[in-house]
């Protein structure tokens, strides 16, 4: 391919994703004075932070002044079954407080308290109530406080543009190569630093939270370029999706209902959390009905209601009760507020919800039930990142929100992630901007990496006989949500693997028809390089940890094994296979783990 | 399983015309899923934008059977199985393909408008609002710039003449928004007036009418802002005062 078959554009940084973890990262790097572009893959503003719901989590102590960072860190870590990057876990405690203050003083307006500062909500495994929030629609003034306050920082936003592979000089990273969706005309960027924005694997799923976007392009970008990814095997199945009508099952319904006072109930009308109360959060469960209720108002008499264990624990039993036979009539649970709150107070605090439900599936939530069950929503799993710079194993490569790992250990509790996006988002933008500032020699393209991707990219044109890329991909979303789901078991995931493997076969000889302007049978095709990716890393890392923990639970290994809590499975690709193995995770500081023995 | 005729435009910006396709519909489908459908059976290069199919990011705006709506918004049951539906882009930008159409005039706008600028803080280093001081703006930021407001309205939608100094509904509750905003210092009254157009708005309504959030755009955010310009500048006593007096907001 000559020369002036692409543009190119050169940055100091560019940020792949402009989610909340992208925009915060281009603004800060732009804030440090060097060149950043920021590639979108659907419009401005349109990423998938704007369908975050409940809140931020950040201990500002508004609410409950006993709130502070040690007591947001032991919730984060015991919510992640220790698993977590403590590093991480730590930074991201202490700074959440001012990245929501920096939002609201770039206009986001927060719900509030009666004496005028920003309200907080209760959320699963929170002991205190802690998520900043604008009612059950956070994620969508996070985002667009961000956009509008990005667009005015000198920031190239390349928008409907996807990146395809990441280009290296050396062991270094170089700069990505991708295409545009309107003329479907390859697009190369040079940069010194890059930094992957680019959320979670959702899409791998059948039924699911996540939009088309999520196809794990950050997590197999990095992987290809040579980064070690951790904790793939950590999937997150956020308890309560709607299940009825068929084509909306998945949708979010968010913690935010229980938060405020909503409880799952069975077909018996039984609350049956209180029978799935495990040991390790005993402690602070309330075990009855009368204690659980008084603890939406008084907090240091009552623990919490078990309505609020984290998602991992929730999901996992509500997916029993189904299983027993104790399921709503379209197979999933009752999820009630309508007897527990009044209607106004309902619409207010939940108007998305209302509206949603009301629309899709012509249920009055004020008046009845929700029916619910899980769906796939969130990878804990993802790029390695150093806890204080967020740089991968590889130069000059970030990663920062749901696309890196580490931060969320084995499950991550509701309301972190918004303030995973901000806290790293703004470390990654820091540290690509300071790294290329440091950086002293010239940057070289290789033309032939460049050539290498346009010929990847073009090549379903050109095939002829091969299948459409919808199958595959549905066929794809229906073997993970079988046989690598929230219960796994040893056969299945060798059955997975073994389809897998099938799966790449076929999307090796993905055909499309037409034309390369605004494409999407096309784009899918794409798409499905970076899903099988994916789909692989997790089925492997699930078969290699032979225990249950967090967001990965094993039929055939149903306990939590303290060896494994020690280790995170990493992934990394040598001569193009996919090689696994344990490594230590970095070990606690004492003071840290003091926080532990402390409270029961 | 019910069987419905679907008319939808295929094409770009050279022009092109509705294809007819015949889908069997599931319970409970909205009009993005009769769409997929269509892409994973029949034309899997029907292009078409959407993110959450939630009514929560605003991609999938077009014009079923005419009327401006979220495809992801509008449930198949309000359509009986015999009548044909027809499903085109918004007609108030440029044509790029199929259902996609090139939105980049809001894109531009956004920028137009002077971004916040806030005040001191209090002595402890944060800000107090109260809930009731608000409220009214809480409804303007619930905006997912489906731009469904944008494509119906008359200024803009056949007079691509007046795009050039006239924001649009969106922009104008984004304004509005900023104005009432409990920590904003910036008086963007000259704004509103010239750049922004507001006066070239005539309230026919048609941008609250379509807004899938229920927005009350015409009577809380473009009369306010309107109000405010002609006090600033259409009203002698007003005009006068401020000849004399220092303003509470610095010009953007």
């Amino acid at each position: 391919m000559a020369n002036h078959d692409y543009e190119i554009h050169e940055h100091d940084v560019l940020v792949i994703g402009a989610g909340g973890a992208g925009l915060r990262a281009a603004i800060e790097a732009a804030a440090q004075g060097v060149s950043v572009g920021l590639v979108c893959k659907s419009l401005l503003g349109k990423a998938h932070t704007v369908m975050a719901e409940g809140g931020i989590a950040a201990a500002l102590g508004n609410v409950w002044p006993e709130d502070n960072w040690q007591v947001h860190f032991r919730d984060t870590m015991r919510g992640g079954k220790m698993l977590n990057n403590w590093r991480m876990a730590q930074l991201h405690a202490q700074e959440a407080p001012e990245r929501v203050l920096e939002l609201e003083r770039w206009g986001a307006l927060f719900d509030r308290t009666k004496d005028g500062r920003i309200l907080q909500r209760d959320f699963g495994g929170h002991r205190y109530a802690r998520l900043a929030h604008v009612g059950d629609r956070t994620g969508l003034e996070m985002i667009r406080t961000l956009q509008y306050h990005g667009i005015h920082q000198g920031i190239d936003v390349y928008m409907e543009c996807t990146i395809t592979r990441l280009l290296k000089d050396g062991e270094r990273v170089c700069g990505a190569v991708g295409y545009w969706r309107e003329t479907g005309r390859v697009v190369v960027f040079k940069a010194k630093a890059v930094v992957l924005a680019t959320g979670g694997i959702g899409k791998a799923w059948k039924i699911t939270s996540n939009s088309w976007e999520y196809t794990g392009d950050g997590h197999s970008l990095a992987l290809w370029a040579g980064a070690d990814l951790i904790d793939m095997e950590f999937v997150q199945f956020h308890p309560t999706g709607m299940v009825w009508p068929p084509s909306v099952r998945g949708i979010l319904v968010t913690e935010g209902v229980r938060g405020d006072g909503g409880t799952l109930k069975n077909s018996e009308g039984k609350r049956f959390m209180f029978n799935y109360i495990p040991d390790f959060f005993k402690g602070e469960t309330a075990d009855n009905e009368e204690e659980a209720d008084r603890w939406y108002a008084d907090k240091k008499n009552n623990r919490r209601t078990p309505d609020l264990l984290p998602r991992d624990e929730v999901a996992r039993a509500i997916n029993t009760e189904v299983k027993a036979g104790r399921g709503s009539p379209h197979g999933g649970v009752f999820l009630d507020i309508f007897s527990r709150r009044t209607a106004d107070y309902i619409r207010k605090r939940l108007p998305s919800m209302y509206h949603q439900f009301k629309e899709l599936a012509g249920v009055d939530i004020t008046k009845e039930a929700m029916e619910v069950g899980p769906t796939c929503h969130y990878v804990m799993g993802g790029v390695r990142v150093e806890a204080d710079t967020t740089q991968s194993t590889v130069k000059g490569l970030f990663a920062a929100g749901e696309v890196a790992g580490g931060m969320h250990g084995s499950n991550r509790l509701g309301g972190n992630s918004l303030s995973d996006l901000l806290v790293f988002g703004r470390r990654a933008g820091l540290h690509a901007a300071l790294y290329a500032k440091d950086f002293g020699g010239t940057l070289t393209i290789d033309s032939g990496q460049i050539e290498q991707a346009s010929r990847a990219m073009l090549a379903p044109f050109e095939r002829t006989g091969g299948e459409n890329p919808y199958a595959i991909q549905s066929d794809l979303q229906e073997t993970m949500q079988t046989l690598v789901g929230i219960i796994r078991k040893e056969p299945e995931l060798k059955e997975a693997l073994k389809r897998l493997e099938t799966l790449k076969q076929r999307a090796g000889k993905v055909h499309v028809d037409g034309h390369r302007q605004y494409n999407p049978g096309w784009h899918t095709a794409l798409d499905l390089d970076s899903l099988l990716t994916v789909a692989e890393c997790s089925a492997v890392a699930a078969l290699e940890r032979t225990e249950s923990r967090g967001g990965h639970t094993r039929d055939d290994h149903p306990y939590t094994d303290d060896t494994w809590g020690k280790v995170n499975v990493v992934l990394r690709l040598k001569d193009g296979r996919l090689q696994v193995s344990r490594e230590p995770l970095p070990e606690m500081p004492p003071e840290l783990r003091a926080l532990f023995q402390e409270r029961k | 399983m019910p069987t419905f005729t679907m008319q939808v435009f295929r094409g770009d910006a050279r022009g092109g015309n509705f294809k007819e396709y015949r889908v069997e519909v599931d319970p409970g489908m909205v009009v993005l899923d009769v769409i997929h459908r269509i892409q994973a059976t029949q034309a899997t290069d029907l292009a078409v934008r959407w993110n959450c199919k939630a009514g929560k990011c605003g991609s999938c705006s077009a014009e079923i059977n005419g009327k401006p709506r979220l495809m992801c918004m509008t449930r198949m049951d309000l359509f009986r199985e015999g009548d044909p539906i027809s499903v085109a882009p918004i007609r108030g930008f440029p044509a790029i393909r199929d259902l996609v159409t090139d939105v980049s005039y809001n894109y531009v706008k956004a920028k137009e408008v002077p971004p916040l600028r806030i005040k001191p803080p209090e002595p402890d280093g944060t800000y107090r609002m109260m809930q009731e001081d608000i409220d009214r703006i809480q409804e303007f930021h619930k905006c997912i710039e489906c731009f469904l407001c944008q494509d119906v309205c008359h200024v803009i939608r056949d007079h691509e003449e007046n795009k050039r100094a006239f924001a649009g509904p969106r922009f104008f509750i984004k304004l509005a928004g900023l104005d009432m905003h409990p920590l904003d210092t910036v008086d963007r009254t000259a704004f509103v007036k010239d750049a922004a157009g507001v006066g070239l708005c005539n309230i026919t309504k048609c941008c609250t009418e379509v807004c899938p959030e229920h927005i009350h755009i015409t009577d809380n955010a473009i009369i306010p802002l309107k109000e405010r310009m002609a006090d600033e500048f259409f009203d002698p006593v007003v005009w006068l005062l401020r000849k004399f007096r220092s303003k509470r907001k610095v010009p953007a």
